[in-house]
């Protein structure tokens, strides 16, 4: 059975428009209202990043610290994780979910006791942040034997021989880092800049789907629209911030964001 | 797990930057991979290079002020009766603390690698203000993180950061503590790294920042061995070299020098924060047996709860306030060539006030951990035992916590 991560962009390549990835903490603000966001995009949504929140992140800025650490005061723990993840597969079967983390939280876990229930709840991918390639390569090759996309990330930074090593040893779907920062941080460098880089990975590849993430907002979606796929996490994380600082309802808020986003790139 | 004798330790790591194949490493996003391999060759080629350790060498004499003292606490020996107790005052540095040797090689670096802002994290204060010093000397500006409850307990260093023209800049997330400051720091290095230097300022982080720390605090044991050899003769037959530990720092460059010698003759003992008696929290997870986990890039014994998330520590000295260690000590621990016991609050201001009233001699509240522990173990071993306590930061910047806790006439 091929990973439902390859559907989610072959079918966002046959309406002509990049997959649109969210990124929400698991547990933001509580175990109940953040599976509630994630049913309630679902539908505008191809890809789903759920964050397994961590309270010492390295390459997160403000506003996903301010989701984790709101989340981790909330309670939530990685079993619950992987039961919002299974109670939203039972809402929406095929639409491909991804756990974005920190290795810490799979490695007090046990990397096959973690690979195991990812299976079982229905996680498609995963994003591990802080295990580059190639520290990565043994995790990777686990996931891959349980059908799982362990997915490289790339950056600005990345030379260009180890550009070429990483696609070589990546699964299907590649992440590209936009500029040097943490999430959220203003976009600092032009699109063209972006994509120009994004080119040189697609040149490396065609066949891989690179996502673009980090300083996509409303304002500059609409610019990198080329990409195979767009990831938005901070503005979505502010998003539900504001709407409890204001005593809004975050699920119509985040919905209204993220319908909002797909407009913009259809 | 063995340690190698004739290679340095910050040398036995393997390809990925493991000691011991499991502590340490680089577990960095993707974004730091490129600036640490950078800073990875500089480091590997200069700390070959004569002229590079020259330069080193120039600084530390003249400007650190090389070396620093090594006396012996005579009334202090007398009063606890059993072993002898000297004291490295490594206190006596420029700045008053052993951070000044890290700060000075990381600006060294910098300086080669064209860098003209460097960033730093500081848990009391020490590391920040030695860093804003260099930082001043060579030329390049400062960033430093410092968690907003060290802010306020570590007063006189934050000023004198910013007498150095450092720009401190305060971090509110977590426990607003050293572990906060090392993680907003790293923050900052990744949107950053093309044009800021990043000084660690412990031998914690990602490998190379550990190597970096340790090579730079070994002048500590350098100038302790030659000290030990005019003043006995030799390397003493039984020394102990007490040190406290929070990230390692000062511990590993007190030691390194003497790893090589069989334990019986040097034995190392690392004094961990065991926080307040009556408090569950501590900062001691080599003493506590807490489990391997990542923090800051590297593998490492760490507090942290089931699920992997960092604990809250809680320590009356900011120096020593990290869940983490350096993946040096975890090593040392695990070959069994170093051992380490903790000191509560209590403990470590009992020796503090000891130690000032037979001495003419303040240690900071990080190294009274260890004289702690130092003065206990002295009255059971003989005479000719040589007990070294390094007392590797003034007291000075901890006047308002131990005004509070014991009064005026100890200031």
């Amino acid at each position: 059975m091929s990973n439902p991560i390859s559907y989610a962009f072959k079918k966002a390549k046959s309406e002509k428009r990049p997959a649109l990835l969210t990124y929400t903490v698991a547990g933001d603000d509580s175990k109940k209202q953040s599976l509630e966001i994630l049913k309630s995009i679902s539908k505008k949504v191809d890809i789903l990043e759920i964050g397994v929140p961590h309270n010492t992140p390295v390459a997160d800025g403000s506003q996903i610290q301010t989701s984790s650490y709101r989340a981790i005061k909330n309670g939530i723990k990685v079993n619950d994780i992987f039961k919002i993840v299974k109670d939203f597969k039972k809402f929406d079967k095929y639409k491909p979910v991804i756990l974005m983390g920190y290795y810490n939280m799979i490695f007090q876990y046990g990397e096959n006791e973690f690979l195991k229930k990812c299976q079982i709840s229905g996680v498609n991918g995963l994003i591990v942040v802080d295990l580059p390639w190639p520290e990565n390569k043994k995790f990777a090759s686990k996931c891959k034997k349980k059908s799982i996309f362990f997915i490289q990330l790339l950056s600005p930074t990345t030379t260009k021989n180890r550009l070429k090593k990483i696609i070589k040893n990546s699964h299907e779907m590649i992440y590209f880092i936009s500029m040097l920062s943490t999430t959220g941080g203003k976009l600092k460098v032009s699109s063209k800049e972006i994509l120009s880089n994004y080119d040189k990975i697609k040149k490396i590849n065609p066949k891989k789907n690179v996502v673009i993430g980090f300083g996509i907002t409303e304002k500059t979606i609409k610019s990198l629209k080329k990409a195979d796929g767009l990831v938005v996490g901070s503005a979505i994380c502010r998003e539900i911030t504001n709407s409890i600082k204001k005593r809004q309802n975050p699920v119509t808020n985040v919905y209204n964001v993220v319908n909002r986003l797909k407009n913009k790139i259809k | 797990m063995k340690l190698k004798k004739g290679i340095p330790v910050i040398d036995q790591g393997d390809r990925l930057g493991f000691w011991g194949g499991k502590f340490g490493g680089n577990f960095v996003p993707e974004t730091l991979k490129k600036p640490i391999e950078d800073l990875e060759i500089l480091f590997n080629k200069l700390k070959k290079d004569r002229n590079f350790i020259n330069e080193r060498d120039k600084y530390f004499k003249n400007w650190v002020g090389s070396p620093t003292r090594f006396i012996k606490l005579e009334n202090l020996t007398e009063y606890v009766g059993g072993a002898q107790i000297w004291s490295k005052v490594v206190s006596d540095a420029n700045g008053g603390a052993h951070k000044i040797y890290n700060a000075t090689v990381h600006c060294l670096l910098a300086k080669r690698s064209g860098k003209k802002v460097i960033c730093g994290d500081t848990g009391a204060g020490y590391a920040g203000k030695m860093l804003s010093m260099a930082a001043k000397k060579f030329g390049l500006k400062c960033k430093i993180f410092m968690g907003a409850k060290d802010i306020q307990r570590q007063q006189p260093n934050v000023r004198a950061m910013k007498k150095n023209g450092a720009e401190v800049i305060p971090v509110y997330s977590g426990s607003q503590t050293l572990v906060d400051a090392v993680s907003e720091c790293m923050r900052y290095w990744v949107a950053n790294c093309d044009k800021v230097a990043m000084c660690v300022g412990s031998t914690v982080g990602p490998a190379v920042f550990v190597r970096i720390c340790g090579w730079s605090t070994s002048q500590i044991s350098r100038e302790l061995k030659t000290q030990l050899v005019n003043e006995f003769g030799s390397v003493p037959k039984k020394l102990k070299l007490y040190n406290c530990v929070g990230g390692g720092s000062s511990s590993f460059g007190f030691w390194n020098e003497f790893m090589d010698y069989d334990k019986k003759q040097c034995e190392f003992i690392g004094v961990e924060a065991g926080g307040p008696a009556k408090s569950k929290k501590h900062a001691a997870p080599l003493t506590y047996g807490s489990k391997i986990g990542i923090l800051h890039g590297a593998a490492q014994y760490v507090n942290q709860n089931t699920d992997g998330q960092i604990e809250e520590t809680e320590s009356i000295s900011a120096g020593l306030d990290y869940p983490g260690i350096s993946p040096l000590h975890c090593f040392l621990k695990d070959t069994k060539r170093a051992r380490y016991t903790a000191a509560s609050d209590e403990e470590a201001l009992r020796a503090y006030k000891l130690v000032t009233k037979f001495e003419k001699l303040r240690p900071s509240l990080e190294p009274s951990h260890a004289f702690s522990v130092a003065i206990a173990e002295a009255k059971r071993f003989s005479e000719d035992t040589i007990v070294v306590v390094n007392s590797c930061g003034d007291a000075y910047k901890d006047r308002a916590i131990i005004e509070r806790r014991l009064g005026k006439k100890y200031v």
